[in-house]
């Protein structure tokens, strides 16, 4: 390599090391940020035990420290049945972000003493309160002013709902970010979705809130039973007050005055009306127990108040999912922008998620929508697109005991089961069931929160039972396809009661709204609304009754759909660039390649007539074994030179040196003055036969040749196909593929192939192999042919016989060395074998045995 | 410029024309089943649907519910059932095979010593891989496009959000699959050239990158794994999906190309050091 090629080498190698350089700082710079270092510290927080009463409370808490103090809080609550380890992902992300976190175990949960006071403001929304008094007292964390923290609050479920009732009661608060949580706990527990009158309907997800709702009996079952954990006895945990009313209610159904008023107390919507710090709300769109109703009038009451809000639906909640890191990444943001005014605003917008029709094996696809604003909130109400519903007056029944039921959701085990929340387990019966379909939809439509319908249901006359005096049914939206395929989105379900209804069977008139959902319903489909008198999620009234249920005259559907921006990604910057490095570099080789090849000629113009020299030829194999040891020899123009040794003695090795194929590990060869690597040009001066035929088995043999030549690049006039052909004197074989060859027919072949172009050094190795004596004595005479025009040939043998009768000179070798060169008379002369007397067939054999023998005793 | 001592009419850029090579691997008889099943498959997924009667009338739908919903969902059901292993198998072949299949004829040596370069050979080899691939690649979701176009009309794409799409926008987005699926799955073909130059035999240089695709996929299903498994080389291997959304995030797209390039980078430079170092013995 010349002096300037290795400078230009040397220059793009620091270039190509300085820009992976480049990559890896900014690779190990990515990840530092985002492992920065985190200190935890466990503490025990007393607080006041409640009102009334002079004992503490003792609260297991986590502080988790950021890099840099001081700086602001963040209260980060737990679910229902958690405990404060149930929120350390959570707490250790705000942390790196760079916020001092505290996680604690509610009252009643983890190792913190007290009971489960269910969120009420006189324990667990006090102890928040507590929480953020005991923050402000500590140095490292930011001040608004004496005694007021820098604070945020987020948490899901049983801690969104903390979250907005310790934001509603102490003004302390300066961001927060509920998710997944309930508005009205009597509500969710007790849902009525119809009411006699109108319901609002600006915003999307508005749900009737009417009184006197259908116990969500399965769901209150597993919550219930979650409180118990851990603790013996029927009421666990619970105060005795908490555990009446749920026996009160599970037993009968229907809550008592006293309990509304408790889960009312529990309930941000008694104060969230007087929340104004920014609020980033995020609700589920699967999910059965605290639906998109809850959030809808949540952020009506913060809306009304004034708070900054940005509200998120997201393809998951209590049946399917926890909200992920991406969403936790923009709670993050959230708490980034409003307490410490670091990175962008995240804005009031609406953002929906749209989940996918079917799953793929990464689960549901989906994408996300982004809209200015929540519908309805700022004057202008939501569009809702009115589709005719048909169907007449249909009877139904509710069974005695309220068996058997539909089925529309699995309450707690969706999460645990991904498939029943992708799939539905949704399952009408017959009898039970009124629908009413709309036409095929002529184009898509996204359902966007909850739909709209005006029933009438009268009571109904059976057999055996009176006109009951209300009803108790469940009103679903299904999207059916064309193929008659029913998903139930959501698997949600609107409980409704009505009544008192007419005993005469005069119908009553009800607005339902349907459970809040996101579903795109694509062409073709239909929307049907199902009426069943029961569901196993529920509490159903034991006495059998009928009802019959029809639509009221204008009883059409009205779609609530939010138009919006599909929130584009950002162009993946780093994925780009990595390919633009990638490029260059591989552009960058392939230049260094193309320089060194074009440099890499070795010729010496002295020997340019001589076919073959061989000087210092070693070739040792990793191992130890040495094939060929320092071995040198010539071969002049015109020679037939045998290539003679017992096998193993390296000549194949040698000859595959010669091809370019083996890299020797010592010395050289010069072919016509050219040194010998992989791939030299001067190869093509050279036809060689080594070690066997090699041809493509699925050709004819003709075409093998012809591709052969073809793959040299060479003009097909100089190939002289024909005349070879006639060489391996194949006949009609050679339109035959070769895979039906015997072995002397490819042997034959691949000899002809040698011989393609008229190469100047013909290399043989062992040709006879596997001829018979007729063939081998043509290829004699082909090969003194092919020396008489003036051609080299080199012939590897073990067949001494070979050599002598073919050959003008012999090299002969033994175990990787020379041990003699000359002329097969100067070969006899020095082994010191006597002419006379022995038949000249066997001379050189002798010879060749004395040469050998002396050296093996060497 | 004629090069240095070689016969007259040699040049070494112009050995092993892609033409010639073309020819070697179309009169393979492999070569010629693997692209007719690929073209016969959309026949038999047709078939099968018209067979098969699917009574379920609740529960969600699935990716194979939608195969008939019109042409276009019948191509990218095609693409979705084959992505993930009959096209790894296909691009493991054309690539796996290409020297080792040389290597076991032992025509290799013959063709190196013609000469054509070790360089050019492994390039040219490859190329020709990759034309055969990328072939494969476009034949299936055309003679499904056929198919499907003919069996269940020209309407709307239903993408997997959810979303119509129009037939012509939906269907250039169609285009563009096989050309992400082409770079995505260049790390089974740097892989498959590797194994290729490094083995005598065929079936175990395409059984290896095979077997390498299906450790990532099982790999990939190992939660605890989390962020590591971005890493695995078949992560992103159904991103495709993400052409057709409206509009199109290319984050997945970006990173399936990358990874699959950055492999396949490696891969070939391997194979290439390995190619030209080694001593040819078979």
């Amino acid at each position: 390599m010349s002096r300037t090629i290795r400078r230009r080498l040397l220059v793009v190698l620091v270039i190509t090391a300085v820009i992976a350089g480049a990559g890896v700082m900014l690779a190990i710079r990515a990840t530092a940020s985002s492992t920065r270092q985190v200190a935890t510290e466990n503490v025990t927080i007393d607080v006041p035990e409640g009102p009334g009463s002079a004992g503490q409370v003792h609260l297991d808490a986590t502080v988790y420290r950021p890099a840099v103090t001081p700086a602001p809080a963040v209260l980060v609550a737990h679910g229902f049945g958690g405990s404060k380890n149930s929120v350390s992902t959570e707490a250790t992300a705000l942390a790196r972000r760079g916020f001092v976190v505290l996680a604690w175990s509610a009252r009643g949960f983890g190792a913190s003493t007290g009971q489960i006071g269910l969120d009420s403001p006189d324990y667990e929304v006090a102890d928040a309160r507590a929480l953020v008094d005991w923050l402000a007292k500590r140095p490292d964390v930011v001040r608004d002013g004496p005694g007021d923290p820098r604070v945020g609050v987020t948490g899901a479920s049983y801690g969104g709902a903390l979250a907005l009732l310790l934001a509603g009661t102490d003004r302390r608060v300066d961001a927060l970010a509920p998710e997944i949580t309930w508005n009205d706990l009597s509500q969710a527990l007790f849902p009525n979705a119809a009411s006699p009158t109108s319901i609002r309907t600006a915003t999307p997800a508005a749900g009737a809130f009417a009184p006197d709702g259908v116990f969500k009996r399965d769901w209150a079952g597993y919550f219930f039973g979650a409180g118990l954990a851990g603790a013996g006895g029927l009421c666990g945990r619970f105060p005795p007050e908490v555990c009446a009313a749920y026996v009160q209610a599970a037993t009968t159904g229907s809550p008592t005055p006293e309990i509304v008023q408790l889960l009312h107390r529990s309930s941000p919507a008694a104060v969230a009306g007087n929340i104004t710090a920014p609020t980033l709300l995020i609700q589920g769109e699967h999910d059965t127990l605290f639906g998109l109703d809850q959030a809808d009038a949540t952020a009506r009451q913060l809306a009304s108040a004034g708070a900054p809000l940005k509200v998120i639906w997201y393809a998951g909640g209590h049946d399917g999912g926890e909200p992920d890191a991406a969403l936790q990444e923009q709670v993050g943001a959230w708490f980034d922008y409003h307490l410490r005014r670091k990175g962008s605003d995240p804005g009031t917008g609406f953002d929906y998620q749209v989940p996918g029709i079917f799953g793929t094996r990464s689960g549901v696809a989906q994408r996300t929508v982004h809209a200015p604003t929540y519908p309805g909130l700022d004057g202008v109400p939501v569009q809702r697109r009115e589709l005719t519903l048909h169907g007449g007056p249909q009877p139904v029944i509710r069974p005695p005991g309220g068996s058997p039921a539909a089925l529309s959701s699995l309450p707690g085990l969706s999460s645990a089961l991904p498939a029943v929340a992708t799939n539905g387990v949704a399952m009408d019966l017959p009898g039970q069931t009124a629908t009413f379909s709309t036409d095929p939809l002529p184009d898509s439509l996204e359902i966007t929160g909850a739909p709209q319908i005006r029933l009438r249901v009268a009571a109904a006359q059976t057999n055996t039972t009176a006109p009951p005096s209300d009803a108790v049914l469940f009103v679903k939206l299904y999207d059916v396809g064309p193929d008659g395929r029913r998903t139930l989105p959501g698997a949600a379900v609107a409980p409704v009661r009505i009544g008192p209804l007419a005993a005469d069977g005069a119908p009553t008139e009800v607005t339902v709204t349907l459970a809040g959902v996101v579903r795109p319903v694509q062409a073709g489909h239909r929307l049907e609304v199902a009426v069943a008198t029961t569901d196993r999620g529920y509490a159903l009234p034991p006495q059998p009754a009928g009802y019959t249920v029809s639509l009221a005259p204008d009883g059409h559907l009205a779609v609530p759909v939010v138009p919006g921006e599909q929130a584009a990604a950002p162009l993946p910057v780093v994925q780009l660039a990595g390919l633009g490095i990638l490029t260059a570099l591989v552009l960058a080789l392939g230049i260094v390649a193309a320089l060194r090849r074009r440099h890499s000629e070795d010729a010496d113009s002295g020997m340019a007539g001589v076919p073959l020299v061989v000087s210092g030829l070693t070739k040792r194999y990793p191992g130890g074994l040495t094939a060929v040891d320092d071995l040198s020899f010539r071969v002049e123009h015109g020679q037939v030179l045998g290539l003679l040794g017992p096998n193993g003695a390296g000549k194949t090795t040698v000859l595959r040196m010669l091809m370019g194929l083996v890299i020797p590990t010592g010395g050289q060869l010069r072919v016509f003055g050219h040194r010998v690597s992989a791939g030299s040009p001067v190869l093509s001066r050279v036809g060689s036969f080594v070690e066997g035929p090699g041809f493509l088995p699925h050709l004819t043999g003709a075409a093998n040749l012809r591709l052969y030549w073809a793959a040299t690049g060479r003009p097909a006039a100089d190939a002289g196909i024909e005349e070879t052909l006639e060489i391996a004197g194949l006949g009609h074989a050679v339109h035959r593929r070769v895979g039906t060859y015997s072995q002397g027919m490819k042997q034959r072949l691949a000899i002809a192939q040698a011989m393609l172009g008229k190469p100047d050094l013909l290399v043989l190795d062992e040709p006879t192999n596997g001829l018979d004596p007729p063939q081998i004595y043509a290829m004699r005479e082909v090969l003194r042919d092919f020396a008489a025009r003036g051609a080299t040939v080199l012939v590897s043998s073990h067949l001494l016989a070979e050599v002598e009768q073919t050959c003008s000179h012999v090299v002969v070798m033994h175990r990787g060395r020379l041990v003699a060169a000359g002329t097969v008379a100067e070969i006899v002369a020095a082994a010191g074998v006597g002419i006379d007397g022995v038949d000249s067939r066997h001379q050189l054999e002798e010879a060749f045995l004395q040469l050998v023998g002396r050296q093996a005793i060497e | 410029m004629t090069t240095h001592g070689a016969a007259p009419g040699y040049r070494a850029t112009t050995t092993l024309p892609l033409r010639v090579e073309l020819v070697r691997q179309l009169r393979r008889r492999r070569t010629v089943l693997t692209l007719g099943f690929l073209a016969l498959l959309p026949f038999l997924l047709w078939l099968a649907f018209r067979i098969g009667r699917d009574d379920r009338t609740r529960g969600g739908a699935t990716l194979a519910d939608l195969a008939t919903a019109s042409g276009l969902n019948f191509v990218m059901f095609t693409l979705f059932s084959t992505v993930s292993f009959l096209l790894v198998v296909v691009v493991a072949l054309f690539f796996g095979d290409t020297v080792a299949s040389e290597a076991s004829w032992s025509s290799l040596r013959y063709l190196l010593a013609a000469p054509v370069p070790r360089g050019r050979l492994l390039r040219q080899k490859a190329v020709v891989a990759a034309l055969l691939s990328v072939f494969a690649l476009v034949l299936l979701p055309v003679v499904a496009m056929a198919v499907g176009v003919v069996a269940y009309g020209e309407t709307d794409l239903i993408s997997p959000t959810g979303q119509s799409l129009a037939f012509l926008p939906a269907a250039s987005r169609l285009a563009l699959v096989p050309a992400y699926l082409a770079l995505q799955l260049a790390w089974v073909a740097g892989l498959a050239l590797l194994l290729s130059v490094s083995t005598d035999a065929p079936l175990g240089a395409v059984g290896g990158a095979v077997m390498a695709s299906i450790l990532s996929q099982i790999l990939e299903t190992i939660n605890a794994l989390g962020d590591l498994r971005d890493y695995l080389p078949t992560r992103f291997n159904s991103a495709w999906a993400d052409l057709l959304a409206s509009p199109i995030d290319w984050t997945h797209l970006a990173s399936g190309a990358f990874s699959g390039l950055t492999y396949a980078t490696v891969f070939g430079l391997a194979a290439w050091w390995r190619f030209a170092t080694k001593d040819i013995t078979s």
